[in-house]
């Protein structure tokens, strides 16, 4: 008898059938995926994306070159030189580079810093033509901060109950 | 059928005045087959597109859906992409036979459609031997796999050709042997005859609907279509004979893959599916040109295989000789005694 | 205006001949295996449209069919999967050379004299009867030649039947798979859901 229903079910391709419709029934099911660049998913606000420089309110830049974020990057992606301020003498960064080609979005400079100013901003899509426009060098990371500080500032407002 | 006629007759009798007779014919012939391929490949970009949306849509995916409306120049995008990529020919291969066998491919696919009668008398060649003609460039097809596989000097190039051969050689047995059922059914290896042979009743509605069935999954296993495509299987074999194929070639093996997986829903379409006759012979159905039920049929059956893509696991390499040999030949060689004596008892065609 | 198309169908006949000989001669000269064969395939498909020119449309697919789709495939595989060294085997070709041209010039002089006796040149089609060929040849196959038909099919039957025998081989102590146990293995023969509460498990 089983052997028989086998048979039916091998012979009138029983499977093939049912899983035609199941098929069809997931065609007409609403869609699983995001129509990604018109709609988006949501973000945390601990989202580790572009990393950004930012600025007191006064527009004075936070970092202090305290080059604690260049000793804590296990992918030793970040470059910085520090020195005295030609205007006012007080200690800043020459130079801060992040070599984008070589971060691992790890967070740990935006914990090591002692004054937020190196920050993993929610942008995700800064991908570029070139390998060299992702030597990120400190104005660029200025420009960042400037364009995402609200965004920003409010992640870190949300994300401080937690700390 | 008219307005073929008349192009023709138009291009002979005026061009006739200038030029001599054959060089009118040829212009003729030449125009009418490019402007052919021109509508069977812009079509197939559609399809293409088609076969990506519903492979998606059963996944609960969009698929593509930037370029133009609804992603409906998806195709053409990518046309022109591989079309400006570099060519990238493997040192040691043999480049003249490497670059010769998708040509080959696509040549063969698209030469198969001479034969195919789209509408009553929309057909370049109505030829005796129409069926036997498919079967001959089907097996030609054959050679455009090896060749490329042999020609990559690549092993796993090489290999996987040796198992798309025998993969198609196999299952071409069995395409022939269903075709025979079919020909006997029709009393003729034209075309269009076996068309004309289906006025009263659509051969899938016959004794022969096993042989429909059967056909359909060798002509699967014969495209290489999913879930035949264990060689080129792209989630974990890349390509297949094509891993050393890019740009232009890789394109035209493409193409020859679609256009050969749309001839075979056109012979499922005119061996069973009553090719451009409409499914019941009242006015309102009859008065719709050919070409629209021909089409009808040959995108419903087209989107059979892009489902069948969809939601049936891939085989294993024994799994599918041993359907093919063990399971088809047997079968279709049973039907083909079963339908002589069907024909031999009740006379030819539907009851 | 047949005047014409006799001349489309010399045309061809021409670029058939030539590229049928170019690739015969291809065939016997070629230094890389898979090349001859390819030629030989080319040979076989130029032949095929000489066939169609004469009108012998069934005739020229069977020739493709069998010939170029099955026979050459073969040899293709078999070429391409084989590494044969031709220096070796050309090693003794001026041994044979002579013996080769005496056998070739014998078929040659035996072809040149049936031509010359029983063959008129002019054109000769198929199908003047008014039926088509297929047709034709099926009523002569199964009529007058039905015997040699049937004898021919015996022998093919006897030759399939004894490479079967030659390249059989049962070897004990090998697991085979059984499709049929493999497709109808069904989930309750294979799983069994069992209700375990916490702690009385084994």
């Amino acid at each position: 008898m089983k052997t028989l229903r086998r048979i039916v079910r091998q012979a009138t391709l029983w499977e093939f059938v049912t899983g035609f419709f199941l098929a069809l029934r997931y065609f007409f099911a609403p869609k699983a995926t995001v129509n990604y660049p018109y709609e988006r998913g949501p973000l945390s606000p601990r989202f580790r994306g572009e990393h950004a420089l930012r600025r007191y309110e006064s527009g004075e830049e936070r970092c202090i070159s305290c080059k604690l974020c260049e000793a804590v990057c296990p992918a030793q992606a970040i470059t910085i030189e520090g020195g005295p301020r030609a205007d006012d003498g007080s200690r800043r960064t020459v130079r801060y580079e992040i070599d984008m080609t070589k971060c691992i979005y790890c967070g740990f400079c935006q914990e090591a810093c002692p004054v937020d100013a190196i920050v993993e901003g929610p942008n995700f899509e800064f991908s570029t033509e070139t390998r060299e426009e992702l030597f990120f060098d400190k104005s660029k990371l200025l420009d960042n901060g400037d364009r995402w500080e609200s965004e920003i500032s409010r992640n870190i407002a949300k994300d401080a109950p937690y700390r | 059928m008219a307005l073929v006629d008349f192009y023709i007759y138009a291009c002979r009798a005026w061009l006739g005045f200038v030029l001599p007779y054959p060089w009118a014919w040829i212009l003729s012939q030449v125009t009418m087959i490019l402007v052919f391929t021109a509508v069977l490949l812009v079509m197939l970009a559609f399809l293409l597109l088609f076969d990506r949306k519903v492979w998606a849509a059963v996944q609960m995916r969009r698929g593509p859906n930037v370029v133009g409306a609804f992603g409906l120049l998806q195709s053409f995008a990518d046309f022109f992409k591989f079309m400006f990529k570099e060519p990238i020919i493997p040192s040691g291969a043999n480049k003249g036979l490497f670059l010769f066998a998708p040509f080959l491919t696509l040549t063969l696919a698209l030469a198969a459609w001479a034969v195919v009668p789209v509408a009553d008398g929309w057909v370049f060649a109505d030829i005796n031997v129409g069926v036997l003609y498919l079967l001959a460039i089907s097996s030609l097809g054959v050679y455009g796999t090896i060749i490329g596989g042999w020609a990559s000097n690549s092993k796993y190039a090489f290999l996987s050709a040796l198992r798309a051969a025998a993969q198609m050689v196999s299952y071409e047995v069995s395409i022939g042997f269903v075709i025979v059922t079919v020909l006997l059914f029709a009393g003729s290896m034209n075309l269009s005859d076996i068309v004309r042979a289906q006025t009263h009743g659509w051969f899938a509605f016959s004794i022969l609907l096993p042989m429909f069935a059967v056909f359909f999954i060798s002509a699967l296993a014969e495209t290489q279509r999913p879930p035949f495509d264990l060689l080129e299987a792209e989630s974990e074999l890349v390509a297949g004979f094509m891993v050393e194929y890019s740009s232009t070639p890789y394109l035209l093996f493409m193409i020859g893959e679609y256009v050969n997986i749309v001839l075979m829903c056109a012979l499922m379409t005119i061996f069973f599916l009553g090719g451009w006759l409409p499914p019941v012979a009242i006015w309102p159905l009859t008065a719709v040109p050919g070409i629209f039920w021909f089409l009808l049929k040959l995108v419903f059956l087209f989107f059979l295989v892009a489902m069948v893509k969809a939601f049936v696991p891939r085989y294993r390499y024994d799994q599918l000789m041993r359907l093919g040999w063990k399971v088809f030949l047997p079968l279709s060689l049973a039907w083909v005694v079963l339908t002589a004596g069907w024909v031999m008892l009740f006379g030819r065609g539907t009851m | 205006m047949s005047e014409d198309a006799n001349m489309l169908t010399a045309i061809a006949f021409y670029v058939f001949s030539a590229v049928l000989l170019g690739a015969g001669f291809m065939t016997i000269t070629a230094r890389n295996p898979v090349h001859a064969v390819l030629s030989l395939i080319l040979a076989f498909f130029t032949a095929a449209g000489l066939f169609v020119l004469l009108g012998a449309e069934f005739l020229a697919m069977l020739l493709v069919v069998v010939y170029v789709g099955a026979v050459a495939v073969l040899f293709l595989f078999v070429v391409m999967m084989l590494d044969i060294d031709f220096v070796k085997l050309r090693r003794g070709m001026q041994q044979y050379m002579l013996l080769g041209f005496a056998v070739g010039g014998i078929l040659a002089l035996e072809l040149v004299l049936i031509v010359a006796q029983h063959w008129s040149l002019a054109v000769v089609k198929a199908g003047a009867s008014g039926v088509s060929n297929t047709v034709a040849i099926g009523r002569v196959l199964y009529t007058d030649y039905v015997l040699d038909f049937q004898t021919a099919g015996l022998v093919l039957l006897t030759a399939m039947i004894g490479a079967i025998v030659l390249t059989l081989r049962r070897r004990s102590g090998v697991k085979h798979q059984s499709g049929w146990r493999q497709v109808s293995r069904e989930p309750a023969d294979c799983v069994e859901t069992v209700d375990i509460r916490p702690g009385e498990g084994a």
